[in-house]
């Protein structure tokens, strides 16, 4: 494992102005005993609502924060008292705050990084060639960091945390706020990274689309908890009987009445059109058990979507 | 609306919490320091420049509170308005420029005058043995000086940061007023140590001495009436400067187009 | 390794080049503004010509030995103070991300030139000084000379990193440390006997602000202190500087581990 955790947790105390002078503490995890595992070459998403805890955890694994409790190991090492032997092995990308040298221009940073890393040339030299064609840098690579558009700040900060040929790539909010193609373009190249299958890739987002189109694991951590871990396939057979049947009818739903296996979600259009979510039992039972009650028009199965999924997750934990 | 802009300045300096405890220890640490060294001085001869040990601890320490009061070394937003070219929604409000910057610079001494002042005065008084006025009014007439020492010096400030409608970087023309306003003041050792000549030439031809020297005299009583006028005066040359001043400004940006 | 921080140190100081003109200004004023604590010397000898029991040339050479070190340090890790703009903007994590020490990159990235005037213009006063005060030259004295205002630069650098070391907690601290930074240079720049009470206990032994330049001044003029701290501790300034740099360097550490990763 590349990266193992065990009932991590970091505890922040948090001042409140209660009264004119008074003040009171309370201490609140943000994150609040994460037990993760992470081979070799996966590429993790790793979500959650704001503030639930995922900014934190990567902090934690990258050596940035100092973990409250549990252990921690990344590449063998452990982050905060081995930082800078584990910064060679690790690249990040965190979206909001730069790598990059402001006032110089994108190559000249890249130039400073390889004498910060003291990576051998030839393989530097390589490696930038290699991002430079993958993510067109070349049009852009002599204009200064503070000039470049967003989506190009982050393609240099993508390569800038690949020329020390990282093990392990923590991406925080890699696409928050690019254009469509930006987003593309950073997916498709964050696809070709995973397809080497030398780098292992940890992403937080918030939008969906990266993980659908990257991650084979999901992570939803909530409250500083882990509440899912697993496939995306795997999180929509947890919801999977959570499907809708949805029906027209010719006459309105009568009042009070049930079906088994299936739960009325809600009766619209003046009793004319009932939703109903699958409790149990299959599309097909409900289906036929409808048309037995009811004389039906018209009828569609709708799968979860995934942004429904999570919402559904995030909602049902904060009860 | 100018009581209101000086009662929101008030406000926003009494959330700085952090930074008000932190400069009132400093002012303190140096309030000791200052205090000792000079006190060292006229261990030898009694008195300094004709202050005894009294008058200079109170010179001191009472200077240390002002520090903050009179604020030498404020925050520069107006030359950074400036430059950046915001100061033309400044403009656009129906307040004068000039007597906005002062009104708040009021409201900063208020709030400035009950927490930076006090702290080191009672430290102070805690520690060393200080010259109290013999007189009730001279209060009276400290607390007209201090006000006056407070308007001089927020539109000295108030001239430096209007340099920037002409100079690109006014770090320049800051360190000037830094260098010549500590020294020409009082503030890091009494002027009466200095030759005769010098003083008088400070007192006529600059307003260095109207921010400390004057109000610390006044309490120490060398000088009553006088110093106070000589603050009037120089309140009166100042203001004329900067509203001269401040005329060229505003017709510059307009020709400039901003 | 050190390689590294050079190129951070001259990226930065390239960074600056659109800024020349103002870099002369500061480098001339900011020379202008230090002559000052002379001055201010000068105007209170001008009153009598001894302070707390030393004679002008005496005090002189403390205040040599102040003025030599306090810029040395300035220029080597004074931006250190910066770490506050870092601290609040979050740009710290930055920092921590690379393989470098974070107090190293720090002091290269914010790396002010400007400084070097300072470090010529105190080395100048006590060289005059040296010359001026009745110094008791010998082998060990020569050594004192050489060594002191370094070790008097590594103190104030210990001083300068504990004091920007708060803002890991406390962010608006900046004042606490001119306190100690300006503050501590000036109370090194006096005989120690200028001060009494519980403030003389704090800063000259305390803090060890008379390691600085008092102390050994005296041994260089083969006077004891009249205070009747032991003759060998006169001597002592290089090993305190150190012993002060280590528990700079662990507070930093300390800070480091309490960095939050706020700010945005």
């Amino acid at each position: 494992m590349i990266i193992q955790t065990s009932m991590l947790r970091k505890d922040f105390t948090v001042r409140r102005k209660a009264g004119r002078f008074r003040r009171t503490s309370t201490v609140v995890s943000a994150v609040d005993g994460v037990s993760l595992a992470v081979a070799e070459g996966e590429m993790l998403g790793y979500i959650g609502p704001n503030g639930a805890g995922k900014s934190t955890t990567l902090k934690m694994l990258t050596g940035v924060l100092t973990p409250s409790g549990g252990t921690l190991s990344v590449c063998g090492l452990t982050p905060v008292p081995q930082r800078t032997s584990l910064a060679r092995h690790i690249g990040v990308v965190f979206g909001q705050r730069s790598q990059l040298w402001w006032d110089l221009p994108l190559i000249e940073s890249f130039t400073l990084l390889r004498h910060v890393y003291r990576v051998p040339p030839a393989d530097h030299a390589a490696r930038l060639r290699y991002c430079r064609s993958l993510l067109d840098l070349d049009s852009f690579v002599d204009t200064p960091v503070r000039q470049l558009s967003l989506g190009q700040r982050m393609r240099g900060e993508l390569t800038a945390a690949l020329l020390h040929g990282p093990r392990v790539l923590f991406l925080d909010e890699p696409t928050i706020g690019l254009d469509v193609l930006s987003k593309q373009a950073v997916r498709g190249f964050l696809a070709q990274v995973q397809a080497r299958g030398d780098t292992t890739v940890v992403l937080t987002t918030h939008d969906l689309a990266d993980i659908e189109k990257l991650c084979r694991r999901l992570v939803v951590i909530d409250h500083g908890r882990v509440v899912h871990d697993g496939t995306l396939d795997e999180l929509h057979a947890t919801y999977r009987s959570k499907r809708r049947v949805v029906a027209d009818l010719d006459s309105p739903w009568p009042d009070g009445l049930t079906l088994p296996g299936a739960a009325v979600e809600s009766v619209e259009a003046d009793g004319f059109r009932v939703t109903l979510t699958l409790e149990g039992a299959t599309a097909g039972e409900v289906v036929a058990r409808l048309a037995q009650a009811v004389p039906l028009r018209d009828l569609s199965v709708q799968e979860p979507e995934i942004e429904d999924v999570i919402a559904r997750l995030y909602a049902g934990t904060r009860q | 609306m100018l009581t209101a802009l000086a009662g929101a300045e008030f406000r926003r300096y009494a959330t700085y919490r952090q930074a008000t405890v932190a400069g009132a220890f400093t002012n303190t640490v140096f309030g000791f320091m200052r205090c000792y060294i000079l006190l060292s001085v006229a261990d030898v001869t009694g008195q300094v420049a004709g202050y005894a040990p009294g008058q200079l601890v109170t010179f001191v320490w009472v200077g240390q509170g002002l520090l903050a009061v009179v604020n030498y070394w404020g925050q520069q937003e107006l030359p950074e308005r400036v430059r950046s070219g915001q100061v033309v929604s400044d403009l656009l409000r129906p307040v004068d420029l000039m007597a906005g910057f002062l009104a708040a610079d009021v409201g900063r001494a208020g709030h400035a005058m009950l927490t930076r002042f006090v702290v080191p005065v009672v430290v102070g008084l805690l520690f060393f043995d200080f010259y109290l006025p013999s007189h009730p009014w001279t209060y009276a007439l400290f607390a007209m000086s201090v006000v006056l020492a407070v308007l001089v010096c927020s539109l000295c400030r108030y001239l430096v940061a209007l340099t920037a409608f002409w100079l690109l970087d006014i770090r320049g023309a800051l360190m000037v007023w830094v260098v010549a306003s500590g020294v020409g003041s009082g503030l890091y050792f009494p002027l009466p140590l200095l030759p005769d000549w010098l003083v008088t030439l400070l007192w006529v031809a600059t307003p260095f001495p109207a921010l400390m020297q004057a109000p610390l005299d006044v309490l120490v009583e060398r000088g009553g009436l006088v110093l106070v006028a000589g603050q009037v005066a120089w309140l009166l040359v100042t203001a004329g400067i900067a509203r001269v001043v401040q005329r060229r400004a505003l017709r510059r940006l307009v020709v400039q187009g901003g | 390794m050190a390689d590294a921080y050079v190129r951070l140190l001259v990226a930065q100081v390239r960074s600056q080049t659109q800024y020349r003109l103002s870099f002369g200004l500061d480098l001339f004023f900011s020379t202008v503004l230090t002559s000052l604590d002379l001055v201010a010397l000068w105007v209170l000898f001008a009153v009598n010509d001894s302070l707390g029991g030393f004679g002008g040339a005496e005090v002189l050479l403390m205040a040599g030995i102040a003025a030599a070190s306090f810029p040395l340090a300035d220029l080597a890790v004074g931006n250190v103070e910066k770490l506050r703009v870092y601290v609040r903007s979050g740009l710290f994590d930055a920092l921590l991300l690379r393989p470098l020490s974070t107090l190293g990159q720090l002091v290269a990235m914010d790396f002010a030139p400007r400084r070097i005037g300072r470090v010529l213009q105190g080395t100048a006063i006590y060289v005059v000084a040296l010359t001026v005060a009745p110094v008791q030259w010998s082998v060990p004295v020569v050594v004192l000379v050489v060594l002191a205002p370094l070790a008097g630069a590594v103190f104030f650098g210990a001083i300068f990193v504990a004091g920007a070391t708060v803002a890991f907690w406390w962010i608006d601290s900046g004042e606490i440390s001119n306190a100690f930074t300006y503050g501590g240079k000036d109370v090194a720049a006096y005989p120690m006997t200028v001060f009494g009470g519980l403030f003389r206990r704090l800063f000259a032994y305390g803090l060890g602000f008379a390691f600085v330049s008092y102390l050994p001044a005296l041994a260089m003029l083969g006077r004891s202190d009249p205070l009747g701290t032991p003759d060998w501790l006169r001597w002592c300034s290089p090993l305190v500087s150190l012993f002060v740099a280590a528990l700079a360097a662990l507070f930093w550490r300390t800070g480091v581990r309490h960095y939050r990763s706020t700010g945005s």
